[in-house]
């Protein structure tokens, strides 16, 4: 929230530099975003009287003769139209710096310094400024908004620095409120802290004005849904003439970047940042039966709001209407029909309290806000609502823009706006800080705070002023306390009371990170990409429209559609991120990512879905392939103590002869491939990619399954290696099982050399193992392998026709 | 043979052949062969010339043997020494046909790293699993009552508008903060409790060069008799000073969250100036790290938890800021890009 020192200045004397304000209100819960020196850019400008003026001939310049009240007078070239002999003028002196502008001279185009020049032969020392030039506003200093030089008062002193005159001396505090404090979303609101913590009188704003006892006949208000309206007061000003606003209310508004339109509207922007409650002027003679009624919309009732939006309403949206139609949308913007006009000699101002939550979701669902809208859904307090009235009826008679009738009208329903009792235990307050606060701090802190303590021993008692509805326990005065008192006197303690408790990491954790580890130990790094993801990623890997990941969760309000689901699979991103890479140059890498998808029982969400922990893996690079990335999957297997095993399988973004199924204890658990040759186009990957994923959700079971050592063999192991000659179509896997399952001495299979070629036959292949035979409890006999080794062959020629190569 | 002289004469002949012979070798291999054409117990020429011992008469036997020991002895120290020499002349020539340019560059083996959040988050939890913190997980999709309305938030809170909100369902939404963990954990267990809850994903709709939609929060809570806001700044002291460094500070200002009150903003210590003010401080000395407070009453009465009896205190705070922070990454981005010359650059302790 913008704050300009000058304003705040009306209700506190503050006698210390801005920076130490700054310091202040930082301390106690304010953050300064931004202290911005209004003038900031402007050095060396001072008032200056043109005493000669004489045109040079063939040009539209001057060159003149400047006192600035030093010296010689100035010899400068002008270009301005309006440069007279006898006026004052900002002069910018050599080595000043104003805003350089484009050639229409309005346009600012940063800062320049000003040097000596020459112009037609003329010297010129220094500048005549224009508004712009010195960033001055019509708004913010009557004349400065005129396409020539600015003209400063007749009693400006020659000679002194320009910027306390223009207003360029102002500082602006960018004030961050947080959401509890609503009452400080204004001027004055600021100004009661400010009071308090720089323990400094608060003054109120002027709020007196006399009723000319004029009164509006028949002029009627009723609310019809007072809970979302507990406070509407309306009140008819007379004898109206529209016209500017004084200067000064204008450069206050213009300070806060509010643009001045009329005296009456001008008023309820004033009052919005002043006491930051939205205001609204109706004209009067568009109020049909002179009434005013609020009320929820009627089932598709329309209204065309002041920027000439049309919006269709419906009951949850509360409008402010006439005895007829729609005339406000509560609390967001009036209605353009009502709006005040050059013409408008009779005005209903109203104040009112529209509850926050119905402002925001009507202002959300229509997509329509304002100042007014944004003020209202952080809440307004009724103390303000009744406050504001007053002041914007003082402001019309300041502005002598109106006649205050004594038609006011005040439905309310009861909320009390007097301060509230709050009694507390003084040990209780403490407690929550750890600290004791001494007890003439504690009084002195709360009565900065308007609260008003008596303290009786541990008996605090306090009176909240109506304002600060966040109030509302004991803690609450612990936080005022100590953001007054300073955090500087926390002393910190290391859980100095609390009970002693064991903990660290569950078998969960522990076994996801062991995962990760064993995957960077293989050479793959940990990537983490979004939770959601684009239903085209599930285009990319050609899921079919009925495949189980097309029954993603969707977010109602995704910030685009790219991230719009919440993600069925991993593989997508994996491939995503690979094809990056590669686009970045790196053609070859490792990578996994251990996350959630979100498996949901029915859609829409009726209640928590699955979020199921997921491994994926990815591979790519010329020295990958197929079973580099079964490695990985295998050290997995193997940190976790377990076997998995490989089936060929079919996976629509997989090569169709590169696949395979995981499974562990024969339940599925995931999926490996090389990923298709048109998907890796579509990535523009150079080189293959390898992806993988595993459901760890289903593994959780085995994660407890501690190592077991196996002792040495008490006797030699025997090795034994074997070619065998099979079908072409016959797995490793299966003769692995067929040797494993022949004899209970084989603890090893390891493949080790595969032959194809016409000496075994066109359609045959050759595998050869190298097989381990571990004894038991005694050594092996003469020739016991070599019967094991006969039983291997056996079974071997039985199951799968094969047979030991010759 | 018979007698002596004949003896004689063959030990010259076979030393002469030795002698002869060795001069010819060029490698510890030929030595090898050569000598064992003289010295294999069963074919050597000398172990032959022993077996004629059994025609020798017997008073010759005894000169004869030690003709033939001598020469056994001296052939045997001769290849002995010639197979030295070989063996080291081979030795050095294999060295220096081995020598490289130990200048190149090493031969790498695969790496891979933990994401840079997974380290920082490694780290936070040591520490707070050091102090008896039970680490609990956190849910991507919470229900609004979790996510905000047990958290002191109800539906017309304007504290909602502080966190733009992803919506799957009127009731179920991603989670924008990860302090529904204390709710879980509050309504599992009571006092006294010490959780952390990580890696908590959480989700607003924020996109731009400093947000990301998704983001990884850090929860901790305790809840036991007497915990204050000193007990909380103690414990915050100890995280960062592992975290950034002995001597790393923290402040505490004030600042607004619905579930805690007081509530508190932290800030650290520059560590990278030591508080004098430099870029990364923005000149002021500190930097924002995490939110905390004293846990709200009604979140603990929400709970069923007496908070008369006992009280909490509770923080929340970005890893991917603290990561940016620690390791100077200067872009949020980054990190969900996965991007391998960005993930190889981070291995922490």
């Amino acid at each position: 929230m913008l704050v300009p020192l000058s304003w705040l200045k009306d209700y506190v004397d503050i006698d210390v530099e801005p920076h130490v304000l700054e310091e202040k209100l930082f301390g106690c819960g304010f953050e300064v975003e931004e202290l911005n020196e209004v003038g900031k850019d402007i050095s060396g400008v001072v008032v200056g009287l043109v005493t000669e003026c004489d045109p040079i001939p063939d040009t539209h310049l001057h060159v003149c003769k400047v006192d600035v009240g030093e010296g010689e007078p100035l010899q400068i070239c002008c270009g301005a139209d309006n440069v007279c002999a006898g006026k004052k003028f900002p002069v910018a002196k050599v080595g000043a710096q104003v805003y350089a502008t484009a050639k229409d001279h309005v346009t600012v185009e940063g800062v320049m310094k000003i040097g000596k020049g020459k112009l037609r032969g003329y010297d010129s020392f220094g500048m005549l400024c224009s508004g712009t030039e010195l960033g001055v506003s019509e708004d913010m200093y009557p004349g400065a908004g005129y396409n020539g030089l600015l003209v400063l008062p007749d009693d400006a002193v020659v000679g002194s620095d320009v910027k306390p005159i223009l207003g360029l001396d102002e500082w602006i505090f960018d004030i961050s409120v947080t959401a509890n404090r609503p009452d400080c979303q204004s001027i004055f609101g600021i100004a009661r802290e400010v009071a308090a913590v720089l323990e400094k009188p608060l003054k109120t704003p002027d709020l007196s004005y006399t009723e000319s006892g004029v009164t509006k006949e028949g002029f009627k208000v009723t609310v019809e849904a007072p809970e979302l309206c507990p406070r509407y007061i309306g009140h008819y000003v007379s004898d109206v003439k529209i016209g500017d606003s004084p200067a000064w209310m204008k450069r206050r508004l213009a300070l806060v970047g509010i643009n001045a339109i009329s005296n009456i509207v001008d008023i309820t922007n004033y009052i919005l940042i002043e006491l930051g409650q939205p205001m609204h002027a109706f004209d009067e003679a568009f109020l049909e039966k002179g009434e005013i009624c609020v009320r929820r919309a009627k089932e598709n009732e329309k209204i065309v709001t002041l920027d000439e939006k049309e919006f269709a309403l419906n009951p949850n949206n509360l409008v402010i209407c006439d005895g007829v139609k729609p005339v406000a949308l509560a609390g967001i913007m009036g209605g353009l029909n009502s709006e005040i006009r050059e013409t408008t000699t009779g005005v209903v101002f109203e104040a009112a309290k529209f509850m926050r939550d119905n402002i925001r979701k009507t202002s959300r669902a229509l997509g329509q806000s304002s100042d007014s809208s944004a003020r209202f859904a952080k809440g307004v307090d009724e103390y303000t609502t009744i406050m504001a009235m007053k002041r914007a009826l003082h402001l019309v008679e300041e502005l002598g823009c109106g006649k205050v009738s004594s038609t006011h009208v005040d439905r309310n329903s009861g909320n009390s706006v007097e301060p509230r009792e709050m009694k507390a235990s003084l040990k209780k307050v403490n407690d929550v800080l750890g600290i004791e606060v001494p007890v003439k701090d504690v009084e002195r802190i709360l009565t900065n705070l308007n609260f008003a303590p008596v303290i009786k021993g541990d008996e605090l008692t306090v009176m909240i002023p109506a304002y600060r509805e966040d109030m509302e326990s004991f803690p609450d005065i612990s936080e005022e306390l100590i953001r007054m008192y300073g955090y500087e006197h926390v002393v910190p303690t290391f859980l100095a009371d609390a009970t002693v408790t064991s903990g660290g990491l569950t078998l969960k954790q522990k076994t996801e990170l062991k995962i990760k580890r064993t995957l960077c130990a293989c050479g793959a790094s940990e990537g983490i990409h979004y939770s959601f993801i684009s239903p085209s990623d599930l285009d990319l890997i050609n899921l079919p429209e009925d495949a189980d990941e097309r029954k993603a969760i969707r977010i109602l309000n995704p910030i685009n559609e790219d991230l719009s689901v919440m993600r069925t699979t991993l593989v997508p991103q994996m491939i995503h991120a690979m094809g990056r890479n590669e686009k970045r140059g790196r053609l070859y890498g490792r990578l996994f990512e251990l996350g959630n998808r979100f498996v949901a029982d029915e859609l829409p969400l009726k209640d928590y879905p699955d979020e199921r922990a997921t491994l994926s893996i990815g591979a790519f690079g010329d020295n990958e392939n197929f079973f580099t990335l079964k490695s990985m999957v295998e050290a997995v297997a193997g940190s976790l103590n377990l076997v998995f095993e490989y089936e060929e399988a079919e996976k629509p973004f997989l090569h169709p002869y590169r696949t395979a199924r995981i499974l562990c204890n024969s339940e599925e658990i995931g999926f490996m491939g090389q990923i298709t040759y048109e998907i890796q186009k579509a990535e523009d990957m150079r080189t293959p990619g390898f992806v993988a994923q595993i459901d760890l959700k289903s593994l959780e079971q085995y994660y407890a399954i501690e190592p077991k050592f196996v002792p040495l063999p008490k006797f030699d192991i025997e090795k034994r290696d074997l070619a065998i000659v099979m079908d072409r179509n016959v797995t490793c896997g299966q003769a692995e099982s067929i040797i494993k399952g022949a004899c209970r001495f084989v603890t090893d299979v390891q493949l080790f050399d595969v032959f194809e070629g016409a000496q075994i036959g066109a359609d045959k292949k050759s595998l050869a193992f190298t097989v381990t035979f571990t004894p038991g409890d005694e050594a092996f006999g003469d020739g016991a392998v070599d019967g094991y080794v006969a039983k291997i062959l056996k079974n071997l020629k039985f199951h799968l026709n094969a047979e030991l190569r010759s | 043979m018979q007698n002596l002289e004949e003896l004689k004469t063959s030990i010259a002949a076979i030393k002469e052949e030795i002698l002869k012979g060795t001069s010819d070798l060029t490698n510890s291999k030929e030595v090898y062969e050569f000598k064992k054409s003289f010295l294999d117990p069963k074919l050597g020429k000398i172990s032959q010339l022993m077996k004629g011992m059994k025609d020798i008469p017997g008073e010759l036997r005894a000169d004869f043997g030690k003709g033939v020991n001598e020469l056994k002895n001296w052939a045997g120290e001769h290849f002995n020494e010639i197979d030295e020499k070989m063996k080291a002349a081979e030795a050095k020539k294999r060295y220096e046909s081995e020598k490289i340019d130990v200048t190149m560059p090493a031969t790498h083996s695969m790496k891979g790293y933990l994401h840079p959040v997974t380290q920082i988050r490694n780290r936070v939890i040591d520490i707070f699993a050091s102090m008896g913190f039970e680490v609990v997980e956190t849910k991507e999709i919470e229900n609004d009552y979790y996510n905000f309305t047990a958290l002191n938030t109800p539906q017309d809170h304007p504290a909602r508008d502080m966190q733009d909100t992803f919506y799957l369902s009127p009731e179920f939404l991603l989670a924008t903060q990860t302090s529904a963990a204390q709710i879980h954990t509050m309504e599992k267990k009571k006092p006294p409790i010490k959780m952390v809850a990580a890696p908590g994903k959480v989700f607003r709709s924020d996109d731009d060069a400093t947000h990301s939609p998704m983001f990884h929060q850090i929860e901790g809570l305790v809840v036991d008799k007497k915990i204050t806001l000193c007990d909380l700044q103690g414990m915050l002291d100890v995280l960062v000073a592992n975290l950034f460094g002995e001597g790393t500070k923290t402040r505490l200002r004030p600042s607004y969250f619905p579930f805690t009150e007081p509530s508190v903003e932290v800030d650290v210590s520059c560590f990278e100036c030591g508080g004098k003010g430099c870029r990364l401080c923005k000149g002021t000395g500190w930097i924002e790290v995490l939110g905390a407070g004293i846990v709200n009453r009604k979140v603990l009465e929400n709970c069923n938890i007496d908070p008369d009896e006992y009280s909490g205190l509770a923080f929340g705070c970005g890893l991917e800021r603290l990561a940016m922070l620690k390791y100077g990454i200067n872009n949020i981005k980054m990190l969900y890009e996965s991007d391998l010359r960005v993930l190889e650059q981070i291995d922490d302790k």
